[in-house]
């Protein structure tokens, strides 16, 4: 899900608005060449998060463009919230947008998507039962799934003993015997969430109790953390400059393949499950060539090269059967039924407890 | 004439107008009209919770590097303003030289360098010393805003004091002056322009920078800079609080150079660049 790239956004938000305020954009978006006349597709998705020709990829955007004959603009954020403030705010043109789980439940209960035309997206028939009418989007009219992970705990073999990973627990991360190795997330979503099930509560919970004991042991934490961090976490970890961080399954492949002495596993105590869907913005002016994006997007072969390429778990039925074997009875990428009832999906949080989380969250890292 | 200069002036007066003017306008007005209209409730928010403190931190981060950069800056400008013809171009090269490479990638080598397996720490270890524990702390918070904003205080204090006549130090020492009177009584109260604007520029951007706390303090201390981003980005609806935290930054950062220039008493302020 959470690829961000590091973002110098605050100003170009502010200057975005500005030029939309001024210069006014164009309806059909982004800059289309003169002598260009072919529909604009506006494609806003995660960055680093599909496959884009690299390594001998499928090129999936200049895939789809000669097949349709559809001009796509692409353009990529870091996190839910700044693609919720983008399009909350009306500033740019987007039509397919791919946001999380809990981010799509909030969109639809502020009517910000359009529903989909099934009959348009004949494909949806490969998604995998498991992965329909899921909780945030239950009648599943807003959304079709592209790619799906959960949260563990990544370690270095050589650096950490074998007898602390043993019980495969979140209490590693609060171990204080590797003071100082410990990497956290950077965003308060996902380290709350790793807290409140240390504590064994729901990751939704709106017991704002239950917050502030999450915060007491995040804060408890902070002393043996070397550093929140986001995406350096590749860096890291593969340098050996950290022994221990949580972070998304998928990337294990990418981190094992650059340091072979990592490991990953899915914490006892239950973890996050993220879901990334793709869906359209509510005016889109362009709904039926989205709707033959995410189409296209469920195609088993551009499936298989999404899900080789951002090495998380894909819910399409066709593409999966065509994964590596290795990898698909890989535990950390698809995980027994057993496991994954002990994971959780985001939900989307009131505003009051939106509102705690940031504050505690500010509060811990000001301290 | 007049009309002529209007003319040419025209562009930059649309520029400042767009990108200065209307950006500022925006900071106000979402810093005290939320939906429901008019309030302080925004500036008043600032008061309670952890920005106090995020806010004191950054000026006291800002202003740490500042005096470096100061007492690092003032003498390479003296020198260089010394120099001869060829070798105080090169050595203004030089300053300006890593300026040429995006800010960002700067902090990233910063942090590469300064890792605990980074390249100085795997040098030391190589020849028998201990290594150095300064990635995530305070101090190397500090370190990448002087690496970064450095060229910032040597360029304007040199610049001022190659205006500096020699006739008026060759009066000095004619009248007996030692160097260091010389130097206490003439040069230093004639760069005073400079080192205000070199503070001026060093000190605002330290105070409101927000990625390198985040690539070198390994995340654990928000600067202010990093609070009003996670509000404009992260938070819904925080971008009133956010525009009021901006502004009241600004407030701050106006009085600070107002302070400071209280003590440029001399006519000349050529030097001013900011």
């Amino acid at each position: 899900m959470k690829k961000t790239l590091v973002s110098l956004v605050a100003s170009l938000t502010m200057l975005c608005m500005i030029l939309s305020l001024t210069a006014g954009c164009s309806s059909g978006g982004g800059v289309s060449g003169c002598f260009d006349d072919r529909e604009v597709l506006n494609v806003y998705n995660w960055g680093e998060y599909i496959s884009d020709g690299e390594d001998d990829s499928l090129d999936v955007i200049e895939a789809f463009e000669e097949k349709y004959n559809i001009r796509v603009n692409y353009t990529t954020y870091a996190s839910n919230e700044e693609m919720y403030q983008k399009i909350k705010s009306g500033a740019g043109n987007y039509d397919i947008i791919i946001p999380s789980d809990y981010m799509i439940e909030k969109m639809i209960s502020e009517d910000m998507l359009e529903k989909l035309d099934f009959d348009n997206i004949p494909n949806y028939k490969y998604i995998g039962d498991d992965y329909k009418n899921l909780d945030f989007d239950p009648e599943n009219e807003y959304s079709v799934p592209y790619l799906w992970g959960t949260v563990g705990v990544f370690y270095n073999t050589k650096m950490v003993d074998e007898e602390d990973i043993k019980d495969q627990s979140w209490d590693i991360l609060w171990n204080e015997k590797y003071s100082g190795q410990i990497l956290m997330f950077d965003n308060p979503r996902d380290a709350f969430g790793i807290a409140l099930k240390k504590l064994g509560y729901s990751q939704n919970t709106t017991d704002k109790a239950e917050w502030q004991e999450a915060y007491e042991l995040l804060a408890e934490q902070k002393p043996l953390v070397q550093a929140y961090v986001m995406d350096q976490i590749f860096d890291k970890m593969a340098n050996e400059e950290a022994a221990i961080a949580p972070y998304y399954a998928g990337d294990a492949r990418i981190m094992v393949a650059e340091n072979p002495d990592i490991g990953f596993y899915l914490p006892k105590e239950g973890s996050n499950k993220f879901f990334d869907s793709m869906c359209i913005v509510k005016g889109s002016e362009h709904k039926e060539a989205a709707e033959k994006f995410i189409d296209f997007m469920c195609e088993a072969d551009v499936a298989l090269a999404n899900s080789e390429y951002v090495c998380y778990s894909t819910p399409h039925t066709e593409a999966y059967k065509l994964l590596d074997k290795e990898i698909r009875d890989n535990d950390n990428y698809y995980p027994s039924s057993r496991t994954l009832e002990r994971c959780e999906v985001f939900c989307n949080l009131p505003p009051k407890i939106n509102e705690l989380q940031n504050d505690l969250w500010i509060k811990l890292k000001t301290k | 004439m007049n009309k002529k200069s209007s003319v040419l002036a025209a562009p930059f007066a649309l520029w400042i107008l767009i990108f200065t003017v209307v950006p500022l306008a925006l900071v106000v007005y979402f810093a005290f009209w939320g939906d429901n209209g008019f309030t302080l409730d925004f500036i008043k928010s600032i008061g309670e919770g952890e920005y106090a403190k995020s806010l004191g931190t950054s000026i006291w981060l800002g202003a740490i590097a500042t005096v470096i950069c100061l007492l690092l800056g003032y003498p390479v400008a003296y020198i260089i303003s010394r120099a001869k013809g060829i070798s105080q171009r090169t050595m203004v090269m030089l300053i300006m030289l890593p300026q040429w490479m995006n800010f960002l990638l700067r902090t990233y080598a910063l942090m590469s360098l300064l890792e605990n397996n980074g390249l100085i720490n795997t040098w030391l270890r190589d020849i028998g010393l201990d290594p150095i524990n300064i990635i995530n702390t305070r101090a190397a918070v500090v370190l990448g805003m002087v690496y970064d904003f450095l060229p910032f205080m040597v360029l304007p204090i040199y610049s001022v004091m190659t205006k500096i006549d020699h006739r008026v130090t060759e009066a000095a020492q004619d009248l007996g002056a030692n160097g260091f009177v010389v130097f206490r009584r003439v040069i230093l109260p004639l760069s005073v322009p400079g080192i205000i604007s070199g503070i001026t520029m060093v000190f605002v951007p330290a105070v409101s920078s927000f990625i390198i706390s985040r690539l070198l303090g390994g995340g654990k201390e928000m600067l202010i800079g990093d609070v009003i981003e996670m509000l404009f980005i992260q938070v819904e609806g925080g971008r009133n609080v956010g525009a009021a935290l901006s502004l009241v930054l600004m407030v701050l950062m106006l009085i600070c150079m107002t302070l400071m220039n209280h003590f440029d008493d001399s006519e000349d302020s050529g030097g001013m660049i900011a």
